[in-house]
């Protein structure tokens, strides 16, 4: 178990980096606690295997520090980090049994027999492996293989974190499940560090406590699924999580009032030290739009220009001013496209200035 | 996955087939010929059946030669396949030196080979030769490959992994290049050392590879004639007389057609059998 | 042009990889819906030529074409994985078919290279070579490269599996859009039932080589004419139930039971299955009618927007079941913790024991019977 601490930590493959775009992880700081799962998600190209990999050792960070318990290891080499690493297609030993596999890292480290035999079959049984331990790990299915991957991190006693790079990505879609439960029980009953990097919002939301959302190289958000999806921090993490993602429309500050054309949204601009000029976005996910056929107060009038049947729920697609937005409604509203009115509720309404959410700024301290 | 049937392919591959008919089949048709039959002059044969085929397998010197080309193959394998995966290791995994490198090693396969069998003939020879020369009269040791059988023996031996290490070394070059990094990361998260490395992985990931190389020069050096025949001539004596020599003596040397004629076609099975061998377990390897 | 597979099969080894069909294929979107090895690829092999059918025969306008190549077929086809010529720029790869049919003046060549790429938003990379674009950018060259010849058959395999999610949501929209303007016969398969509903067109649902239904979309994933079909066209998983109708109620076990629906009414007494959508069962009653079902929750998934959970019920008598409800939203549950799921008994299918559907929920509009919500 460990605490990682980033300590102004930066990776660039430029000699003398200088704008944000040379870096391939910005700089930052963040601390992971000790005991959590956290999920690095992202496009490709984010960044995030590459944070993996300064954390795991592989590569060392042009600029800071990787602290593990206080203690600084950023010299260090993997092998001596503590830390076991769990990969995209799954790497075990052909030539030995699954016991063997298992074994291995207990015998590098001159643990006795009896020990390593208790300790491969404590790990067997929690893998569901038992069965399978005297059978060579060559013939036997990637899932299995993939068992076997996290079962060598597991087995040995000095293990601090486990890092997982894409490690459901050659698995059968139908298997996926059951790995992940696994992860989590795994979880819940070793409570060792999790750290787990996918593109993937669903592995990510459903493993993790805490997601740290990554964008160009930068953290855009740290916060649970249900952060953030109600709060995003940041236009990307709207547009990424959820789907369709959140709708983003261009606003301006009007007579003293937000609008997204000349339609005033029922927000108190009060409150966002905004000057007049800013180019504003709001953000508002089409799980909270509200459909009307009639005028309501605060409403917005609109042109539905698209209605689109998904058998569970509908998407609508209207105009307001120029602009288009998405609507989830229920299946069974009648909705003809045409005139319409559309309820953006005021606090489902996220404001966005340079993409960054107005309301709060959140520390990447979690 | 079943392509649409053209048959018109079948017409594309008609000059190979009347090309390999005239310099394979029918010469091949001949040497049965001969081999069932005592041709002593135009219009005198008689059929003797499998008299020929008799007499060669009770040939004594036919067995030597035998004996002697597969210790030769084995010898020539126990220190081709390590020693090519020492150098494959060793080269550098990319960058203009790993070319360098490869450019270098590949240079003894590109040389015809009764050029080989020259080189190693002047080289080994005690008035000027370089290495003879060496060997004599620097470091002392009598060395003279055309009277002593050992000597001889040595010579074609070395001559043999001289010329064809590289290729083992290029075969598991590429086989080592196509183990994914996270292997190697993996295992050293796991503490493994070199030699563990060595054993659990890139041993086992090269083992296809190893059987394709084990299986062309098991074949290659089982046939082998020009090198040795350049070389030594098959002496002194009998001493590097491997088994084509020893065919080629009879059948052109002493005109002895209808043994010449068995024995071929005894060496033209073994092999065949052999290769069929390889290739069915190279097949199943491939499927596990 | 009209395409007609009369009572095709195709036999691999021994193994039928497509049992006997027959259908007809007019312009329009046509999306081939089924999980993996059900037979999507043959199918569409088997249309464009690449293989022969064992059995049958293959029209184009009354044309037999059976035993005529691809390559004298006007087809165009992509792949799941990006399929481009590597050493040719992107307009090479685009312009590529244009030039084997021998056609065009360069002029009009580039005019059309310009115009497919333009579609597929790709034509600011025009110089480039595939192994300098992203996984997305390759995949648009591959399908520029198809819809470039104008093809009137155009098949595609999957086209976007190898994609993230995102880029999956952006092209389907953008496919759709382009498709619709074609007067081609357009052929998509994919495994995700939203994939399918998103296009919209034609639905032919495929499992294990068999055609299980074709027909319009909606159509097909309101009314499914067998349980196969229903389970196909549904992610997460169709929550399938044993039940027993007896006395004008429904027994699903020993603790749950629910009087008969107006949709139910007319069903003789028996076993049957009870079909229930994930987005069907939910944690809160929306009206009394709904029955109650309690249960363990044995796992939660988070997909972004929504929720699955998955639970089990079991009563004291051995009566189990395992159900799914896909809520809205993010919500968390505490492990192993019990909950009251809930169903609506108006939205339930009901397949008999060979899996034919005998009563399907009543949609708006259509069922006078539907009762209003309290």
């Amino acid at each position: 178990m460990a605490e990682v601490l980033l300590r102004g930590l930066a990776h660039s493959y430029k000699p003398n980096p200088g704008k944000p775009a040379d870096y391939a992880v910005r700089p930052l700081e963040m601390t992971w606690e000790d005991g959590g799962a956290y999920a690095l998600l992202g496009p490709s190209g984010c960044g995030k295997t590459t944070l993996l990999n300064i954390i795991s050792g592989l590569i060392k960070p042009t600029q800071g520090n990787v602290l593990f318990d206080g203690k600084d290891v950023t010299e260090l080499p993997t092998e001596k980090r503590n830390i076991a690493q769990v990969f995209q297609f799954p790497v075990i030993y052909d030539t030995m049994t699954v016991f063997d596999n298992l074994a291995f890292p207990l015998r590098n480290r001159d643990v006795q027999p009896a020990d390593v035999g208790r300790r491969v079959q404590e790990i067997a049984e929690l893998l569901e492996l038992t069965a399978d331990l005297k059978r060579r790990a060559s013939g036997l299915s990637a899932d299995i293989k993939q068992k076997i991957s996290l079962g060598r991190g597991l087995v040995r006693s000095d293990v601090a974190a486990i890092l997982f790079d894409e490690p459901l990505t050659v698995i059968d879609p139908h298997l996926k499940l059951v790995l992940r439960s696994k992860l989590k029980q795994i979880h819940r009953q070793f409570n060792l560090t999790l750290i787990y990097v996918t593109h993937d919002q669903t592995e990510a939301l459903t493993f993790a406590d805490q997601v740290v959302v990554m964008f160009e190289g930068g953290v855009v958000q740290v916060g649970t699924p249900q952060q953030l999806f109600e709060t995003p921090a940041h236009t990307f993490v709207g547009y990424f999580i959820g789907s369709p993602g959140m709708n983003l429309l261009s606003a301006r500050l009007l007579a003293g009032r937000v609008c997204i054309g000349d339609i005033p949204l029922p927000i108190d601009p009060g409150s966002l030290h905004l000057v007049p000029g800013d180019e504003l976005v709001v953000g508002i996910r089409p799980e909270f739009v509200r459909y009307s056929a009639v005028a309501t107060p605060d409403a917005l009038p609109v042109q539905i220009v698209r209605v689109e049947d998904l058998g569970n729920y509908q998407i609508v697609t209207a105009k307001v001013g120029e602009q288009l937005v998405k609507a989830k409604i229920d299946e069974d509203a009648q909705i003809k496209t045409g005139e319409a009115w559309l309820h953006f509720p005021a606090e489902r309404l996220g404001l966005y200035l340079n993409g960054k959410a107005l309301s709060s700024a959140q520390p990447v301290v979690i | 996955m079943q392509k649409i049937q053209d048959h018109r392919a079948w017409l594309l591959v008609l000059p190979v087939v009347i090309s390999v008919a005239f310099s394979a089949i029918i010469p091949l048709i001949t040497v049965v010929n001969y081999s069932v039959q005592d041709i002593l002059g135009p219009g005198q044969r008689v059929w003797v059946a499998n008299e020929w085929f008799i007499n060669t397998m009770r040939d004594k010197d036919l067995h030597s030669a035998f004996l002697r080309n597969l210790l030769f193959s084995l010898e020539v394998l126990l220190l081709e396949i390590p020693l090519g995966i020492a150098v494959a290791l060793a080269l550098p995994a990319s960058g203009w030196k790993a070319s360098l490198c490869l450019v270098l090693i590949a240079l003894p396969l590109l040389i015809p080979w009764n050029v080989v069998g020259t080189i190693w003939q002047i080289f080994g020879r005690a008035d000027i030769g370089l290495g003879g020369y060496f060997i004599n009269n620097i470091l002392g040791i009598s060395y003279n490959y055309t009277l002593e059988a050992r000597d001889a023996w040595i010579t074609v031996v070395i001559m043999d992994v001289w010329h064809w290490t590289p290729l083992v070394a290029l075969l598991c070059y590429a086989g080592l290049r196509a183990i994914p990094d996270a292997f190697y990361q993996a295992a050293r998260i796991d503490g493994a050392k070199a030699w563990s490395i060595f054993w659990y992985i890139q041993l086992p990931k090269l083992r296809g590879v190893l059987l394709i190389a084990v299986l062309l020069r098991f074949m290659d050096s089982f046939m082998i004639y020009t090198e040795p025949f350049v070389l030594t001539g098959g002496g002194p004596g009998t001493a590097t007389t491997f088994l084509s020599i020893y065919l080629t003596n009879i059948a052109i040397g002493q005109f002895d057609l209808g043994n010449g004629a068995a024995f071929s076609l005894i060496y033209f099975l073994f092999i065949q059998i052999f290769c069929f061998l390889f290739y069915t377990v190279i097949l199943r390897a491939g499927r596990n | 042009m009209r395409l007609l597979l009369d009572s095709v099969t195709r036999v691999v080894n021994g193994q039928s990889h497509l049992y006997a069909m027959s259908l007809t294929l007019k312009p329009g979107l046509n999306v081939l819906l089924g999980p993996t090895q059900a037979g999507k690829t043959s199918l569409m092999r088997l249309i464009a030529g690449l293989d022969r059918p064992t059995t049958g025969r293959v029209l184009v306008d009354e044309n037999d074409v059976t035993g005529l190549p691809v390559q004298q077929r006007n087809v165009a086809f992509v792949y799941q994985q990006f399929i481009n010529y590597p050493s040719m720029t992107v307009f090479e790869n685009i312009a590529s078919p244009l030039r084997v049919q021998k056609r065009f003046g360069p002029d009009e060549l580039k005019q059309r290279v310009h115009s497919a790429a333009a579609m597929m938003r790709i034509d600011h990379l025009l110089d480039r070579l595939p192994a300098a674009l992203s996984g997305g950018q390759q995949q648009r060259t591959a399908i520029a490269r198809a819809l470039v010849k104008q093809a009137p058959l155009l098949l595609l395999d999957e086209p976007l599996v190898n994609l993230d999610y995102k880029l999956r949501e952006e092209l389907r929209t953008e496919l759709g859009q382009i498709f619709a303007e074609r007067d081609a016969i357009v052929i998509y398969s994919t495994t995700e039932p939203l994939e399918a509903l998103m296009m919209g067109g034609n639905t032919l649902v495929l499992d294990k080589g068999e055609l299980l239904q074709m027909g319009p979309t909606l159509s097909v994933y309101h009314n499914p004419v067998v349980q196969r079909v229903a389970e196909v066209f549904s992610d997460p998983p169709l929550n399938v139930i044993s039940a027993i109708f007896e006395g004008g109620r429904v027994l699903l076990s020993g603790a749950v039971a629910f009087p008969l629906s107006p949709h139910m009414a007319a069903l003789p007494g028996g076993l049957y299955h009870i079909g229930a959508r994930p987005t069907h069962v939910a944690l809160h009653a929306k009206s009394t009618r709904d029955i109650q079902v309690p249960a363990w929750i044995e796992l939660v998934e988070i997909n972004g927007s929504e929720t699955i959970v998955h639970a089990d019920h079991r009563d004291g008598s051995g009566g189990e079941f395992h159900l799914v409800a896909q809520l809205r939203g993010v919500h968390t549950f505490g492990y192993d913790q019990q909950t009251t799921l809930y169903l609506d008994p108006q939205r339930l299918f009901v397949f008999d024991q060979t899996g034919t559907l005998v009563a399907a929920p009543a949609r708006n509009g259509n069922d006078a019977q539907r009762q209003e919500d309290a």
